[in-house]
């Protein structure tokens, strides 16, 4: 796991000397961030309102800040996903510098682990910056900070599954721009097969719900920890690493 | 240190090496030689295991290529045509980084990062990014991540590609230093490069070995017989090159005798001689002691240009591209 490290260091090192990773954080801080701002401004007029009738609902920094907002972070995490891993294998493979990581003394697992790894804390520095703004319901209000950490971890989950299934994506083609937009594609299906089990209950309805992201990311959002989400997480990360594991050595067989 | 036998590699429709063995001694230069497209990076890329191959074996160093990849890969220098760089990284730091990942690490892989720097010449511009490298430096970093863990075995692929004159002999030089630790091969459609560089020759055309000899021996193979240039100056008088060229083939030895070039004051003959040295020194008696001038005897060495044109049997190997090809990883 050492080789992974180092090709983990130098992906982070690529990300960050070049303009992807500092335009990724600046357009997730300000988009988060408005965010942010609308449901607290929300938040404040209703409880203004609430006063001047009288009327004593309790109100619920968690249930009416913090949990709508991670919602929204998934859903926004979909837009950035692509632009994190489009380029992981596609532009190695348009440059030719997979040559030298395909023959260096290092299997092509500590290869991907690597460059997936190195995906996953770029995100990770995405959800922090997103963090930031939580500091301030804490600083002037009393917020529970369990449920919010447990819908960080679904975040982060439901991230290192996506980018994954993008890593994947980004060992087809040597086109980012093609690596992107299909991995948006897939992300965006992933997120939309809930829907039919809204209207819809047969059998084929519910293998899709249960294969939507934002199933799984329910429980998490209402602050619960459930097994059987974490694993559905775990089990897409594994076969998104397994699948570009196969399709790394399908490339060596065919090229 | 190099043993390839049967070493096929099939694509979906067209054979790109096609049973080719040969075998390299420790220590040696090989200049692998062959037209563009004849399979050069191919067989590269499998003994690098970059690719498996369709069928056959390859070893190097003792290890198989099919079986255990990570044992040769850690005993293989590569440089593929176009020198993998990561161009938003600065030179110091790629060579870091290809160090650790040979499995260097400490205060050994600063010493290597920096002995190689040095040995390659790109210790001035360790701080640059390597984009702003010109194609000439952006080389030689290709050439010194190869080096950096010391391999055992380097294969290059078209080292001198792409340089200028100056930096070409810089690279053949530094190369030629390397043998005896390393044993190398390199890939090259430039002929005199082989005759320069290197010991051994294997020629492949259209996937196929063609021939595999040492350089001299290809020469004299492709020769069969030996050929010396001679060229008489008649001794004030006037020299009718009939005649010469009849007392000349009386000589023991000599098979043909051509006349070649003829001026006032002389002529000369290309005269073919069967194998040893005996009809030389016979040849430069009969000229002295007939009372001509023995102005030049040589023999004339065959170039690797025409041994190739007549082994392969094509038109010649084209110019150097001015441009390296984009880097073709196939999908």
């Amino acid at each position: 796991m050492r080789s992974s490290w180092i090709i983990c260091r130098r992906e982070l090192h690529s990300y960050f000397s070049s303009p992807i990773a500092w335009l990724l954080l600046t357009m997730y801080s300000l988009i988060f961030g408005f965010f942010f701002w609308n449901y607290l401004a929300n938040f404040i007029v209703q409880g203004m309102e609430m006063q001047m009738m009288g009327q004593m609902t309790p109100m619920n920094i968690n249930e009416q800040i913090i949990r709508p907002l991670l919602a929204n972070t998934s859903f926004l995490s979909l837009f950035f996903i692509p632009m994190i891993t489009m380029r992981l294998f596609a532009e190695e493979k348009r440059s030719g510098t997979i040559e030298l990581l395909a023959t260096s003394p290092v299997r092509d697992i500590e290869i991907i682990v690597g460059k997936w790894l190195a995906a996953t804390i770029l995100y990770c520095w995405l959800l922090v910056f997103a963090g930031l703004n939580f500091s301030f319901l804490f600083r002037y209000g009393h917020p529970d900070w369990k449920p919010m950490m447990v819908g960080y971890l679904g975040l982060l989950l439901q991230g290192a599954a996506l980018l994954a299934i993008g890593t994947f994506i980004s060992t087809l083609t040597k086109n980012q721009i093609i690596a992107a937009a299909s991995t948006f594609g897939a992300c965006l299906l992933l997120w939309v097969f809930s829907w039919v089990s809204s209207y819809d209950s047969s059998t084929w309805a519910q293998v899709l719900s249960y294969m939507s992201v934002i199933t799984h990311f329910d429980a998490f959002d209402r602050g619960v920890l459930v097994s059987k989400d974490a694993i559905y997480y775990l089990s897409v990360i594994f076969l998104g690493l397994f699948f570009t594991a196969r399709s790394m050595e399908s490339l060596r067989w065919r090229s | 240190m190099i043993t390839v036998q049967e070493l096929t590699k099939r694509y979906a429709r067209t054979i790109a090496v096609d049973h080719i063995s040969f075998s390299v001694e420790k220590g040696q230069i090989v200049g692998f030689l062959g037209p563009n497209g004849a399979g050069k990076t191919t067989t590269m890329r499998m003994l690098t295991c970059f690719f498996p191959p369709s069928s056959g074996t390859a070893t190097v160093a003792g290890f198989d290529v099919l079986e255990q990849p990570l044992e040769v890969r850690r005993r293989i220098g590569y440089l593929p045509e176009t020198p993998p760089l990561y161009l938003e990284m600065e030179t110091v730091d790629y060579l870091r980084f290809v160090g650790r990942l040979k499995g260097l690490s400490g205060a050994e892989l600063e010493k290597r990062v920096d002995y190689v720097a040095d040995r390659c010449s790109v210790a001035d511009v360790k701080k640059k990014l390597m984009g702003k490298l010109s194609k000439g430096y952006r080389q030689r970093v290709g050439l010194a991540q190869a080096i950096i863990h010391n391999p055992e075995v380097l294969i290059l692929d078209e080292p001198t590609a792409g340089l200028d004159p100056k930096q070409i002999n810089e690279t053949r030089d530094l190369i030629k230093g390397l043998a005896g630790d390393h044993t190398i091969i390199l890939s090259t459609h430039i002929l005199p490069e082989v005759e320069q560089t290197c010991q051994q020759v294997i020629i492949i055309n259209k996937g196929r070995l063609v021939a595999t000899d040492s350089v001299e021996n290809l020469q004299a193979r492709a020769r069969g017989a030996e050929t010396i240039l001679l060229e008489i100056g008649a001794r004030g008088g006037e020299l009718l090159a009939p005649l010469v060229q009849e007392k000349l083939e009386r000589v023991t030895g000599v098979s043909r005798v051509r006349c070649k070039q003829q001026f006032d004051q002389g002529a000369v003959f290309e005269v073919e001689s069967d194998k040893g040295r005996l009809a030389r020194g016979d040849l430069a008696r009969l000229v002295v002691e007939s009372g001509w001038d023995l102005n030049e005897l040589r023999p004339a060495a065959m170039s690797l240009e025409e041994i190739f044109l007549q082994l392969t049997g094509s038109e010649p190997a084209p110019p150097p591209p001015a441009e390296v090809p984009a880097p073709e990883v196939q999908a």
